[in-house]
Order: C-alpha cells, then sequence, then structure tokens
C-alpha cells in the first residue's frame, strides 16, 4: 500500500500554515509537538500509520470553514477525522496534510420526539443519541459494533451498518439531513426535518463518501421507537451449507429478522472460550436469529423461524426464555472478534458482501485458500444480508506474515466480486481496499465517481489517497467529450 | 423540441446517440414511456431520447430480494413478476399518470427510480433511492457506467445510485437497475380516527408513529378531500378521516389495530379497514386520486406538494390556504401534503415557498399548465451555495448540457 508521495514545498511551510491556524484557533486546538501527534497516527487499522503534519481541532462551524478556505487557498490536504474507528485506514493521515478532528463537536443540539428525530454535531457517539433518548423509549438503529467509540459524523462518511440494518438499513437509511462545509468554506444543508432532500439527493452521495466531499458539521438522524420485546434464537448445523440453506429459506418464507448472524466453527469455539456463553462446540456453523416487535408476533415469527431450521438440517435450536438469555446469546457474537484476537497475535478483519446463496461456496474456497496460505481464518457473517466478516490469524512479527495476510485477504475480496458481491459492505474502501477498486470497477466507473468528486473538491485536497487508486486531474475528466469526427451518425430505429 | 424521436435499441446505440448529441451540441429529452413527462419543466430540446427500446428483466432471484431489469421495461410488468412471488417495491412508487390526466398503468422501471415519487409506505420503509441497490447508464459524454451492486450491504465508492434516484435523467440515462425488493406482507389494516381536526390529527399521526406498534402509513384527509374516496367507510362519515396502515403476520396486526385503537380512543371515534378497502385507500392516497380527473371536485387545480417535518404540515398547510384557499390533504404522517389550488398564472408560488421555508421543507409544483412550469419554478429554488454546487454536479456529470436540460430547474 503506497500512499502519494508528500509535497516537499508543504512540509517546508509547516511553520507559516502553523502561524496562519493559530489565526483561526486558540493555541489549545492546534497540535504541532510530535509527542502528541502521534495519538493520532492511525485509525482502527494500526497497520498503517502515518505522523500527521498538524492536527486541528475546531469547534464552531465557522472556524472549520476558515480552516478549509484557508488551506484550499494555500492548496494543503486535509484529512477530516471522528473518532477515529475506521476499518479501512479512511482517516490515516497525511505527512503534508492537516488532520481536522472533530471531537470537540461532541453535543446534541435538539431532540425533537414530535418528529421522531434528534440533531447532532459530529462527534457525538453513535450510542450517546441512543441514550439521549432511551429513557422516553427510542433508539437510533444502526450500530455498528464500535457503537460507544464511534462518532455519528464517521458513520455519516463512512455509511456505517451494524448487526441491525437487515431490518433497520445502515446509516444512509436513518439520516434526514446534514450540514456540511466544502472546501471553498462555503456551508451548505442538505436535506433537514423531512423526508426527502429537494433537489438532487447529494446527501445520499455524501453519506459513505469517506471524507472525499466534505466536512459534516451537523446531522439529523431518525430515531425509532424500541420494539416492544426482542427475542433471539441459537440454531446449530452440521454444515455451513444447512446454515446457508436456513438462511434463504427464512428470507424466502418472508420473514425479515431484526439480525441474523452466523459464526464457523472456529470463530464459535474462540467466543465460547472467551466468554462462556454456552454456545454448541460440536456444530460447524452457528446461527444466531433475532426477531422484535410485539409479544405475539415475536412467539409467532420464533415458531416459523424453529420449524424452517428444523427443516433444514439444524442439529440444535435453543430460544431465549428471558433478556438475560438473549443477552448471553449475543455476548458471544459481540465478544467474537477480540475472541478471536486471543488465538493469535494480529487478526486482519475483511468485509467484503456476497450474494447470500454464495455462503457455502465462498467459505468451501475461503478454506482451500487458508491452506493455501498456511494462514487461519475464522469466520463471523451478517449472514441475513450476506456481509461477511472473515478474519485472518497472522503474526505480524513473522517476516513476510502481514504481507501474504493481505494477499489471501485480497483474495477473498476478489472472490467476492467474482460470486456477485462487493468489497466492501460496511467498513469502507480507505486505503485498504484502494487499490482493489479495479477488481469491481472499470475505468468508466470509476471516473464517474471522480467527476462527482471534482464537483465538491476541484484541487482533491480532501482526504486524497483514499477510495480511488489513481487520482485523475479535473481538467483531465472533464475531457471526456472529444469525440467530434470518431463518432458516425447513430443508426438508430425511427430515427 | 422538432418531435423527432431516438429510441435505441440497445445500451451500445444509446451510448452512441448520446456522444453523438454531445459532440454535435444536440439536447436530448430523455424518457422512458412519457407518462411522467408533467413533472418539472418543460424541456425543449432537439431530440427526444427514449429508452423503451431496452427493456427486459434481467435477472430476479427472490430468495435474494433483488431485481435487476432494464430502463425500459414497463414499471406494470415488474410489479406483475413480482407479485406472482408475492413480493413488491416496498416505496410503493407513486402513478400520477391520471393526475396529469393520462391513463394509470402506465411508465418504466428507469422512469419509477429517475421520478422517484415514494408513496405512502415511505413512512417506514424507506424512499426510492434507498431501494436502488446498483445502476447502468450512459453519462452526458456518452460514456457507459456502472455503479452499486445487487446486494444490501455495500459501501464500495461513492453511492452514485442516490444521486440518479430523483435526478429525471439529467445526470445520465439510467439503463439497467438493481433493485431491492420485499415480501408483501401477511396481512394488512388501517385503523381509521374519524373527526379530527388537522393539527389533532398531525399530533395523533405523531404519537401513533412514535408508538412501538410500527405504523407502515399514516395519512389524513379533511372531510371535503375524504368525501371523495371510494371507500364508503371513508366517504361516507362525512368526516375527516386519519388512517393508519398496519401489516405483518396476522395476529401482529391484529393485536396492533387493538392497541392502536385504544392508543387513539381520545381522539376520534375508530374504524378499521381490512384488505380491499384498505387498498383502494392507500392506492388514492398514494396516487393523488382526489384531486385527479372528474371525480374530484377540484380536478382542474395546480397541484403542489409539500415536503415539511411531520408536524409543520398542518402549519404550512393553513398558512398557504389563508392567502389562497384550495383543497389538501396529508401522507407521511403530516410531512407530505399534497395541495389543490385553484388555478393562476404564478400558481401561488410565492405564497407556497414562504410557508414551506418557514417549516424548514421544500415545495414542488406537480401540476400546471407547461406555461406555468416554465414560468415558475418548479422546484425549490436552494441557497445559493447548494445551487452553485448543483449546477457543478450537472457540469461535471453532462459537460455539454444536453441531458433534459433545465427540468430541475437552476440546478439541472
Amino acid at each position: 500500500m503506497h500512499m502519494p508521495e508528500p509535497d516537499a514545498d508543504v512540509i517546508a511551510r509547516r511553520g507559516e500554515i502553523i502561524a496562519a491556524l493559530s489565526r483561526i484557533l486558540p493555541a489549545d486546538n492546534l497540535i504541532v509537538d510530535e509527542s502528541e501527534l502521534r495519538a493520532y497516527d492511525c485509525d482502527g487499522i494500526t497497520a498503517y500509520r502515518q505522523l500527521p503534519l498538524i492536527v486541528a481541532l475546531p469547534e464552531t462551524v465557522d472556524q472549520v470553514a476558515a480552516i478549509l478556505r484557508y488551506c484550499g487557498e494555500a492548496g494543503v490536504k486535509v484529512v477530516p477525522r471522528g473518532a477515529g474507528t475506521s476499518l479501512s485506514g479512511g482517516a490515516l493521515p497525511l505527512a503534508d496534510g492537516i488532520t481536522l478532528a472533530m471531537g470537540k463537536f461532541n453535543r446534541i443540539l435538539e431532540i425533537d420526539f414530535d418528529n421522531r428525530c434528534v440533531v447532532a454535531q459530529p462527534g457525538v457517539t453513535n450510542l450517546g443519541i441512543t441514550q439521549a433518548v432511551q429513557e422516553r423509549g427510542f433508539y437510533y438503529a444502526p450500530d455498528p459494533s464500535s457503537q460507544i467509540a464511534c462518532s455519528i459524523g464517521g458513520n455519516v462518511a463512512e455509511n456505517a451498518g451494524g448487526v441491525h440494518c437487515l431490518k433497520y438499513g445502515l446509516t444512509t437509511n436513518n439520516i434526514l439531513g446534514v450540514e456540511m462545509v466544502l472546501m471553498d468554506g462555503e456551508v451548505i444543508r442538505l436535506g433537514g426535518k423531512h423526508l426527502d432532500p429537494g433537489g438532487y439527493d447529494l446527501m445520499g452521495v455524501v453519506t459513505g463518501s469517506e471524507g472525499l466531499l466534505g466536512v459534516i458539521t451537523e446531522i439529523t438522524v431518525r430515531i425509532l421507537r424500541s420494539p416492544e420485546t426482542a427475542r433471539a434464537l441459537l440454531i446449530g448445523f452440521a454444515s455451513a451449507e444447512a446454515a446457508g440453506d436456513c438462511v434463504a429459506a427464512v428470507i424466502a418464507a418472508g420473514i425479515i429478522p431484526a439480525g441474523m448472524e452466523m459464526m464457523d466453527k472456529p470463530a464459535v469455539a474462540a467466543a465460547e472460550a472467551f466468554v462462556h456463553a454456552g454456545y454448541p462446540l460440536d456444530v460447524e456453523a452457528l446461527l444466531l436469529v433475532e426477531l422484535d416487535g410485539p409479544e405475539v408476533e415475536v412467539e409467532d415469527l420464533i415458531g416459523r423461524v424453529r420449524a424452517i431450521a428444523e427443516g433444514t438440517g439444524a442439529v440444535s435450536v435453543r430460544v431465549s426464555a428471558d433478556e438475560a438469555e438473549r443477552q448471553s446469546f449475543w455476548a458471544g457474537r459481540k465478544a467474537a472478534f477480540p475472541a478471536v484476537g486471543r488465538l493469535s497475535p494480529d487478526y486482519y478483519c475483511m468485509d467484503g458482501t456476497i450474494p447470500r446463496r454464495q455462503l457455502p461456496t465462498v467459505l468451501n474456497r475461503m478454506r482451500d485458500m487458508s491452506e493455501k496460505y498456511g494462514l487461519r481464518l475464522a469466520n463471523v457473517f451478517h449472514a441475513g444480508d450476506g456481509n461477511l466478516h472473515p478474519l485472518i490469524l497472522y503474526d505480524a512479527n513473522a517476516p513476510g506474515e502481514l504481507e501474504r495476510t493481505e494477499e489471501f485477504g485480497a483474495d477473498i475480496l476478489r472472490l467476492c466480486v467474482e460470486v456477485g458481491g462487493v468489497l466492501t459492505g460496511e467498513h469502507g474502501v480507505g486505503v485498504e481496499k484502494r487499490d482493489l477498486m479495479p477488481e469491481m470497477f472499470g475505468d468508466e466507473d470509476i471516473k464517474q465517481q471522480q467527476r462527482l468528486k471534482c464537483a465538491f473538491d476541484p484541487a482533491q485536497l480532501l482526504n486524497p489517497g483514499k477510495v480511488y487508486p489513481t487520482l485523475h486531474r479535473c481538467a483531465e475528466l472533464g475531457r471526456m467529450h472529444v469525440h467530434q469526427g470518431q463518432v458516425r451518425f447513430p443508426d438508430l430505429p425511427r430515427f | 423540441m422538432d418531435g423527432t424521436t431516438l429510441r435505441p435499441g440497445d445500451e451500445a446505440q444509446l451510448a452512441e446517440a448520446v456522444a453523438w448529441a454531445a459532440a454535435e451540441g444536440k439536447t436530448l429529452d430523455v424518457a422512458g414511456q412519457g407518462s411522467k413527462a408533467g413533472l418539472g419543466r418543460p424541456v425543449a430540446a432537439d431530440f427526444r431520447l427514449e429508452t423503451t427500446g431496452i427493456a427486459g428483466v434481467v435477472l430476479y432471484e427472490p430468495e435474494e430480494l433483488v431485481l435487476t431489469a432494464r430502463a425500459g421495461t414497463p414499471q406494470a410488468e415488474v410489479e406483475a413478476l413480482l407479485a406472482q412471488r408475492r413480493q413488491r417495491l416496498a416505496f410503493e412508487p407513486a402513478d400520477l399518470g391520471p393526475l396529469w390526466g393520462g391513463p394509470a398503468g402506465r411508465g418504466t422501471l428507469g422512469g419509477t427510480f429517475a421520478a422517484a415519487l415514494s408513496g405512502p409506505a415511505r413512512l417506514r420503509n424507506g424512499a426510492a433511492r434507498d431501494h436502488l441497490l446498483g445502476f447502468r447508464a450512459v453519462g452526458g459524454g456518452g460514456q457507459v457506467f456502472k455503479s452499486g451492486g445487487r446486494v444490501v450491504k455495500n459501501v464500495t465508492g461513492f453511492d452514485l445510485s442516490k444521486l440518479m434516484a430523483g435526478s429525471m435523467g439529467t445526470l445520465g440515462v439510467l439503463t439497467e437497475l438493481s433493485v431491492k425488493v420485499l415480501p408483501v406482507p401477511e396481512k394488512t389494516r388501517t385503523v381509521l380516527v374519524l373527526g379530527a381536526e388537522d393539527d389533532a390529527a398531525a399530533r395523533a399521526m405523531a404519537l401513533a408513529t412514535g408508538s412501538a406498534h410500527d405504523v407502515v402509513a399514516a395519512a389524513h384527509l379533511p372531510a371535503d378531500v375524504a368525501a371523495a374516496s371510494a371507500v364508503d367507510l371513508v366517504s361516507g362519515t362525512g368526516k375527516s378521516v386519519t388512517a393508519l396502515r398496519l401489516e405483518g403476520p396476522a395476529a401482529s396486526v391484529e393485536f396492533r389495530c387493538r392497541a392502536l385503537r385504544e392508543l387513539l380512543a381520545d381522539v376520534g371515534r375508530g374504524e378499521e379497514l381490512h384488505s380491499r378497502n384498505s387498498e383502494i385507500l392507500w392506492r388514492e392516497v398514494r396516487d393523488v386520486s382526489y384531486f385527479a380527473g372528474a371525480e374530484c371536485a377540484v380536478g382542474d387545480g395546480q397541484v403542489w406538494r409539500l415536503s415539511v417535518a411531520p408536524l409543520e404540515g398542518p402549519r404550512a398547510a393553513a398558512a398557504i390556504r389563508a392567502e389562497l384557499g384550495g383543497h389538501l390533504f396529508y401522507d407521511w404522517a403530516g410531512g407530505q401534503v399534497w395541495l389543490c389550488l385553484d388555478p393562476r398564472a404564478d400558481a401561488g408560488h410565492q405564497v407556497v415557498r414562504r410557508a414551506v421555508a418557514g417549516a424548514g421543507g421544500h415545495a414542488t409544483l406537480v401540476r400546471a399548465d407547461a406555461a406555468v412550469r416554465a414560468a415558475v419554478p418548479v422546484f425549490q429554488p436552494q441557497a445559493a451555495p447548494l445551487a452553485a454546487l448543483a449546477r457543478r454536479v450537472k457540469d461535471q456529470l453532462d459537460p455539454a448540457g444536453i441531458l433534459s436540460p433545465g427540468r430541475m430547474g437552476g440546478g439541472g
């Protein structure tokens, strides 16, 4: 993984840039000492590290606008950062860029139960929103596993998911409005408290744009009433194929569970050893299905899912009898990553999505790859929506093992694309999957996305080196239309 | 427009046509069957470019909840195919054909997403944009490109599906769409509350949608509009009707129906609509039938759609009505207001826009003569920095400015 060559001229102007930022921000809001910059040298992917040129911690929208305007004029790159929990290197700093850390934007601005929404600053944690409304029985639905730490601004930038997005959608389906600052310092508002933004749906493309289009300064999210009841089934299978069949049959029966998670044998073993959730250790695949709604509905669906599971060869079925047991079913799943982490000095978490019915095929082929690369693999999936999280176990101190792990991971993602899926379901492209983009997209597909980038940030100063393997200059992208003399008069019916 | 229609037979031909038009500076009025030609600013283009020659379902995998079809595939064909497997497009695309004086049941899948007119269930199930998983299209330079995929969980690259949904052919010509489909619920019922004033109805709808009863759709018909319903239980009461739809497994729907009626007992007398009547009522609301054709006393009026925060609906509506009169009803728990005004040369746009601006939303002039739509901004004018950004997006994706120029107003 190579980042674009830092601009030596910008690095040489560091003192001048610090002086300019000091005129915008109080001294306490500017980090320039190497020892303090160290805290910002990576995000959730610790394998990639880089000291930022400077870290700026604005507190007001005016400050963000002034910083971006200055950087735009001075040609200085900017990396926006939320809580720094990205699993794709989206907030990886640049040696010649300012990291714009939004942690001080940490207030909830308005709770509007009447219109069922919350207006929050981007640094508020995902869980913080739910905590602010739960006493009235409401919650914010997307629940990435980092929800205690990750920020809502980062969630919007990455279009974060979670275990419940099968039924309740991703971030993009749960936000109503965004205020953001463009690289030229202009402040724009997209959407609001109403259900559809007018004009082009720019909020839709800003969501999941990984900090390449603007800096988000305010978000309006939809909140939902918490379901009356939630219960879970823990279903064991003798083969991944049978578990895959069960997942497909549940969906085919018209049931959309609140969550439908799968773990393979190594992941089950690791989780059980770690949290003693009572998982069966003799199964090849374990399915965790959660149903929520009114008691009478949950009761009904539990019965249907149980019947489907038994019909597709389940070897064990347990239904949570009470809330404590439901929590214990989830405890293993939620601890799966750290549990697997105990098996090995390091692990690498992948994030492809595939059509559900390809689960058995993909599992088998990953097993072959695991042998080929000589690296162990544990699998945790959001099975309901086909989102895989294979965990590759490796030792970063063993020479060559990180490289082999990355190759293995890339092969898994190529496989996802090959069977009709995509490179990333919820973690983002960032720097991690950047060079794999051509596996899924052709040159024209990527250029079209970069043209959109040019409308927001023509000088390409926002988070460069992320998402797209090649930076095309906007002027070059604009030259696509010189077709005169090459296009023959179209021979069209009824022309 | 001189009436000449280009009707390419496949994506390559369409790309060739657009590339040629871009090179020659010829403008194109991008259309499917043209069933939604009444929406947006009228386009005066050199040619009409139709996608109807690029049709057919490419892939339908009910167990994967996904369908891929070419843009020109008739919407009715898609809906019939889904119905065979008891599935549907859960955002309930509106069929405004009759509202614009045309037949019902026309339009293409591409047009459905390009216009992105989401129906009553948008409240819970999301909008058209939430159901477009990926697409192929031809850009303003004639280049073929794709975006997204056919799985729901996908954050690979910019989500151009959102941008294309609702862009009305001004940013690219859709050629193929992959859409999320969902099961038809086992049972549907609608709880009616009779006699509530607009404000009280909005509060009742907020109470219901904020309850754990999982309300799919919430509409309020004032008495004059309710009288135009084909459902006797709605039209025969002589009162306003607030309607709340519930869906799901039978036992659950019955339970929630009872619970919802209890919750709203203080608001007004309750009724229930079962499957058939419920379906008719929600189809009327979806297609704005009350303002279409001869059945409605206000059939000739100009029709506006307001999108505001749910509780702002009655306030914005009252402000407009105080000055301009007219008839109206509410969908999306009050957040979508359909308003029918007596015809005016300026469509009363300043009054309407002032009212929604105060409520933080926007208004669209959905039905008016072409001359009015050419003179009055059809879509809400945007703040200068946002309008400039929308303009830059249009210029980047359609640099020659040939794709339905002006249809979206200032931005595109």
